[in-house]
């Protein structure tokens, strides 16, 4: 786990390492070029190769942003949420799977918002309104507000352990919040909005080019949260150093000159 | 010392400090009547807001709900009570279930003065067969609420000066008790012709709501104050 998330060469505590401590390795190096050529592809496709559908015209490449965003945010907060329930978990305890759950939330609401924005846009082309109290479309804004609520709290301080111990809890509460809150929804509103865009009425290219997408974003939700909570332990890592030269200046000043 | 045990007596600890200082009596109920009133002032039609009553009586029992979980825990951080009956090694699961029995009272009396409200400023009707469904809805209802208050108003009882979380995590949380009450309310007034009838199915809603919460809160409680 550690190995394969931290970069070797920044090990704790040496000032110099920490210094230039890089953030990416030759691992995410490649990654983040594979991303970029599949985002070039992904603009190729959506935007050029594909054809426009019969009844929205060119409104329907939008959703080669929205349904990828989409899977995205649902893959970030149920990583967040795995993680969260694997340092809550006794024998696999380590802060690795708390930055991990930080990442993989924070990457989840950015998506989230563009899921929000793309698909508003989307229902303003197609169903000629900006926002319906459709079930799907009222959990996923609830999802949006519980994970910024939750990276709110990651950010309350503390120890990193309390940190991570009460934002974990918190994934899991929201793991248990979000079927009561659809179950809820579903109920209230019963009429379904149709899928817009119907299983079969897709051309190949048109389902090709949402392949593309969903890989094209998969690989980018990869390389954001490798960085991220890369960033996150070096965070951490300073947060302890100060501490460290906080209480080394103290001992200092009790020394007599 | 059985967990029941704690729970009562951290409940009659918090209810004796609510006897004594009348702070949810002297400043929450009468919140509580002004949100109403401000709701009155806002949609300004009477066949309107007897429609829509049901579903005012909710949101302004769940913005008491906020002011009231964070008087609860001003209790316990004004003099580090919580850390010291952590330090005594009182069981945090008996702290959880008597501090959700004294909001829940707490809850149960607001709610009371709500419905008044709402029978006087909004021309709201009690039905006589809705009335076992109307004690029902309040009594899950308030259940669900105390628990999911108490739970998220520990947590942000450990974050220090950020009294502006409380809402922001909590609201949401308490998003299918507004849905799921306002609709069985609605039933057993009988608002737009509904009957009783269609208000039970909320009820599951709701217990099941209070059931996840209960146990929930009750596990996760020493995590969440333990600083």
């Amino acid at each position: 786990m550690t190995g394969f998330m931290t970069s070797p060469r920044n090990s704790p505590g040496t000032v110099a390492v920490l210094d230039r401590a890089p953030t990416s390795t030759t691992f995410s190096r490649v990654l983040g070029i594979a991303t970029l050529v599949g985002i070039g592809w992904l603009v190729v496709f959506g935007l050029f190769l594909s054809p426009n559908d019969r009844v929205q015209k060119t409104g329907v490449r939008i959703m080669y942003i929205h349904v990828p965003s989409a899977w995205l945010a649902y893959l970030a907060f149920g990583v967040t949420g795995v993680s969260s329930l694997a340092y809550l978990w006794k024998r696999t305890r380590s802060l690795a799977w708390d930055r991990l759950a930080g990442a993989s939330a924070e990457v989840g609401v950015l998506f989230m918002g563009i899921t929000l924005v793309s698909g508003s846009l989307w229902g303003r082309i197609s169903w000629g309104t900006y926002w319906t109290w459709d079930a799907r479309l009222t959990t996923t804004a609830f999802l949006f507000v519980t994970y910024i609520g939750y990276l709110a709290v990651r950010d309350l301080g503390g120890t990193h352990q309390q940190r991570a111990k009460r934002s974990a809890v918190l994934a899991v509460l929201a793991m248990l919040e979000v079927p009561l809150v659809h179950f809820s929804v579903t109920w209230w509103r019963p009429l379904h909005q149709n899928e817009t865009v119907e299983n079969g009425k897709l051309s190949g290219l048109m389902l090709f080019t949402l392949f593309v997408g969903l890989i094209a974003f998969t690989l980018l939700y990869v390389w954001l949260v490798l960085h991220r909570q890369r960033v996150l332990t070096l965070l951490d890592q300073v947060d302890d150093r100060g501490l460290d030269v906080a209480i080394a200046e103290r001992r200092n000043e009790s020394v007599p000159s | 010392m059985s967990t029941w045990r704690i729970a009562r007596l951290v409940a009659a600890k918090d209810l004796r400090v609510e006897w004594r200082s009348r702070v949810v009596v002297n400043q929450v109920l009468p919140f509580a009547a002004l949100v109403m009133v401000m709701f009155a002032f806002a949609l300004d039609n009477t066949q309107l807001l007897t429609r829509v009553a049901p579903g005012l009586v909710w949101l302004a029992t769940m913005f008491s709900l906020v002011v009231m979980v964070q008087r609860s825990f001003a209790v316990e951080t004004a003099d580090g009570a919580l850390d010291a009956l952590q330090v005594a090694g009182v069981r945090p699961g008996g702290i959880f279930l008597g501090k959700a029995l004294a909001l829940g009272a707490q809850l149960a009396v607001l709610q009371l003065v709500l419905l008044g409200a709402a029978i006087v400023l909004y021309r709201t009707e009690l039905v006589a067969g809705g009335i076992v469904l109307l004690v029902t809805t309040y009594l899950a209802a308030t259940t669900g609420l105390a628990f999911v208050g108490t739970l998220y108003g520990g947590l942000a009882a450990g974050a220090k000066g950020r009294e502006t979380l409380l809402p922001l995590l909590m609201l949401p949380v308490v998003a299918p008790v507004l849905i799921g009450a306002t609709r069985a309310t609605e039933a057993a007034l009988g608002t737009e012709g509904a009957t009783p009838s269609d208000g039970w199915p909320w009820i599951g809603l709701l217990a099941l709501f209070a059931l996840v919460f209960g146990v929930g809160g009750t596990l996760a409680f020493g995590s969440l104050i333990d600083e």
